[in-house]
């Protein structure tokens, strides 16, 4: 109840603001708020900060069968992500109508308007192709998330370089990025989302609308446009009725802004490219403000090595004597190994306590058998029991004679965790 | 394997943080070390949904968030590791039936993850102002195939070392708050790397008593 008479004042007080048109933020109606695009370390990586609303891209590629529909095309996948970090509303794993509206939107706008070219990720026709994907996680919610969302993913595409590759024949080769430079994507144009919020039935309009102007807005209007004033979605929400030259309007101031903005892209873009070009430094611990009160950095510290040898003595000295240590475990068949043998119990159980353990999808009574590969993280625990063994060691003593090991060609399930039988 | 080498591998990588960047979250920071970067943020006291309340103290949430795909068993064990670290120093009995949530989203992964989600998160804290009873700090050291123990190691250390372990180190007294260790690796070889990252936890501290210093300096 009191978030609606909240929304009401609100609206109430904001409608009579742009009536004498100025916004809490000082802005005019048609501005921008500030935009920054930084681009990361790796390829494909990139931050866009739209005032405070805080967005973060990540592109990625994998080779994949294609669909069958489209056997000559590569595949591009989009996956918005609204962070918990964002905002208090937003919760993990919950699919909201806001979350699914942003991914459908960012769709539209980059798959439909075929601004990447698909044709160019075929590698084998029918067989392999690229799959391109682009993960946008919004990491601060203070309004606009489509168009940052849109500006994030676009500069990631245009940043990222997928690995080179040779076809002779039948044989593929991927070159890593040490063996050749990495390849840029084909694309043909850059569209970016500009939204407009309307209020009093369509009277006033806003561009860029910050979360407190989101949540009194009437209707929302989304224009895709790319630098050549092509348009390549346009989507209406909030149910408001907007006339032909509103729309016409709107496009039209959609058309500056773009161009505006795709001017701001490029030139990141072909600053990143001079940095790494030079040899700079370059990626976010770069792009980090120095000159903030809140931000400090410290250069390579080397750390002080007196009294560590001393330190740990000290440490080894007080506790019990460690036993021998071997670093791997016995390699009995393939799949099937051994660590360590069991040691006295001093729990002083009743022996029928681990019978039960045994039952289940054993045929027959296993030893103390772990299946472990070369390099299987151990716990530290597990290391005071290791020792050199060149043969399987009987442990147990169990009613069965006779010894077997598992092969894993046997059709039964083998589980994993080991017992030890106490005596 | 009496003798290990803790010569020129011993290096902290450039670090750096900045506090207090997003304006959603009731304290947030980011840390940087070297090419890896973590962006955390804290909610909280808040509400606690009832079926997760704690009657005496406060219930703490973390979410790693992976920057490519969904998150999986390896973000869940990293999540297990900071939630015990932070409630083993969060005054939880000061917040009865709240919740704290503590988000991480990794930035760029370049080696030593876990202990720069550490430190991300233990500034995130500082920024929201939860009490705590002492500060924590992470630090991972690798023990590479010729024995030598390098501090903070980047990707490509990691990859090629035979033991890679992290532990959260408290400021008051140097303890373990907690550790999380992979690869074989003999007894001797556990606490000198343990004495290590007690060293190198001093700088880290310094630095937490820096940055708040630089940022209060105005006021204060």
């Amino acid at each position: 109840k009191t978030r609606k008479l909240e929304k009401n004042c609100y609206r109430k007080s904001y409608v009579w603001l742009i009536h004498m048109a100025t916004r809490l933020d000082g802005r005019q109606t048609y501005d921008y708020r500030n935009i920054r695009i930084t681009f990361g370390t790796d390829y494909g990586c990139c931050t866009v900060s739209l005032g405070k609303t805080r967005v973060l891209a990540q592109v990625s590629c994998e080779l994949v069968p294609p669909k069958d529909s489209r056997p000559t095309e590569g595949i591009v996948f989009f996956n918005l992500e609204l962070s918990p970090m964002a905002s208090p509303a937003f919760q993990p794993n919950r699919q909201s109508e806001l979350l699914v509206t942003l991914n459908r939107q960012l769709e539209r706008c980059l798959r439909n308007s075929k601004c990447i070219d698909t044709e160019s990720l075929c590698v084998v026709s029918g067989e392999k192709v690229w799959q391109i994907r682009v993960d946008v996680h919004v990491l601060n919610h203070d309004g606009n998330l489509m168009d940052a969302a849109s500006i994030a993913a676009i500069s990631a595409l245009s940043h990222f370089r997928r690995p080179d590759v040779a076809i002779q024949g039948r044989d593929i080769t991927i070159f890593s990025p040490e063996e050749r430079d990495p390849v840029a994507l084909s694309i043909y144009h850059m569209p970016i989302c500009v939204s407009f919020a309307f209020f009093q039935q369509g009277t006033y309009l806003l561009v860029d609308p910050c979360e407190k102007e989101e949540q009194v807005t009437d209707g929302l209007l989304v224009i895709a446009m790319n630098k050549h004033r092509e348009i390549c979605s346009i989507q209406s929400s909030g149910g408001i009725m907007l006339l032909k030259d509103q729309v016409l309007r709107c496009s039209k101031i959609a058309s500056v802004k773009v161009s505006e903005i795709t001017d701001l892209i490029n030139k990141a873009l072909e600053n990143d490219k001079r940095v790494r070009k030079e040899g700079g430094r370059f990626g976010f611990a770069e792009s980090m403000p120095k000159e903030r009160i809140t931000a400090l950095k410290r250069d390579e510290a080397p750390v002080e090595m007196t009294g560590v040898q001393e330190m740990a003595e000290e440490f080894l000295s007080k506790g019990e004597a460690a036993p021998e240590v071997v670093s791997s475990p016995v390699i009995v068949a393939t799949g099937t190994g051994q660590l360590g043998e069991g040691v006295q119990s001093t729990w002083g159980l009743e022996e029928e306590d681990e019978e039960d353990e045994c039952q289940g999808e054993m045929d027959k009574e296993e030893k103390k058998k772990k299946k472990a590969e070369k390099g299987t993280a151990f716990t530290f625990h597990q290391l005071f029991f290791f020792h050199f063994s060149d043969e399987v060691m009987v442990i147990s003593d169990s009613e069965e004679e006779e010894v077997v090991v598992l092969n894993p060609e046997a059709p039964y399930v083998f589980s994993l965790f080991s017992e030890y039988s106490y005596q | 394997m009496d003798q290990i080498e803790t010569g020129s591998g011993s290096v902290l990588r450039e670090y750096g943080s900045e506090q207090n960047l997003l304006s959603k979250p009731d304290g947030s920071a980011t840390f940087l070390q070297g090419d890896t970067s973590v962006l955390a943020g804290v909610y909280g006291p808040a509400e606690v949904k009832v079926n997760k309340e704690i009657y005496d103290r406060a219930t703490l949430e973390v979410v790693v968030q992976p920057k490519v795909g969904m998150s999986s068993v390896r973000e869940r064990a990293r999540e297990q590791c900071v939630r015990e670290t932070c409630e083993a120093v969060l005054l939880s009995t000061l917040h009865p039936r709240s919740s704290l949530t503590l988000i991480l989203q990794v930035v760029h992964d370049d080696g030593s993850l876990l202990s720069c989600c550490l430190n991300a998160a233990c500034m995130a804290l500082m920024d929201a102002g939860l009490p705590m009873g002492r500060l924590f700090c992470g630090v991972t050291c690798a023990i590479d195939s010729d024995s030598q123990i390098i501090t903070d190691p980047t990707a490509q250390q990691e990859r090629e070392s035979r033991a890679l372990m992290t532990f959260a180190i408290d400021s008051k007294e140097r303890n373990v708050l907690m550790s999380s260790t992979k690869g074989s690796f003999s007894v001797k070889e556990l606490q000198q790397c343990i004495a290590l990252s007690q060293k190198a936890s001093e700088k880290i501290f310094q630095f937490y008593r820096d940055s708040v210093k630089r940022r209060y300096s105005k006021i204060l």
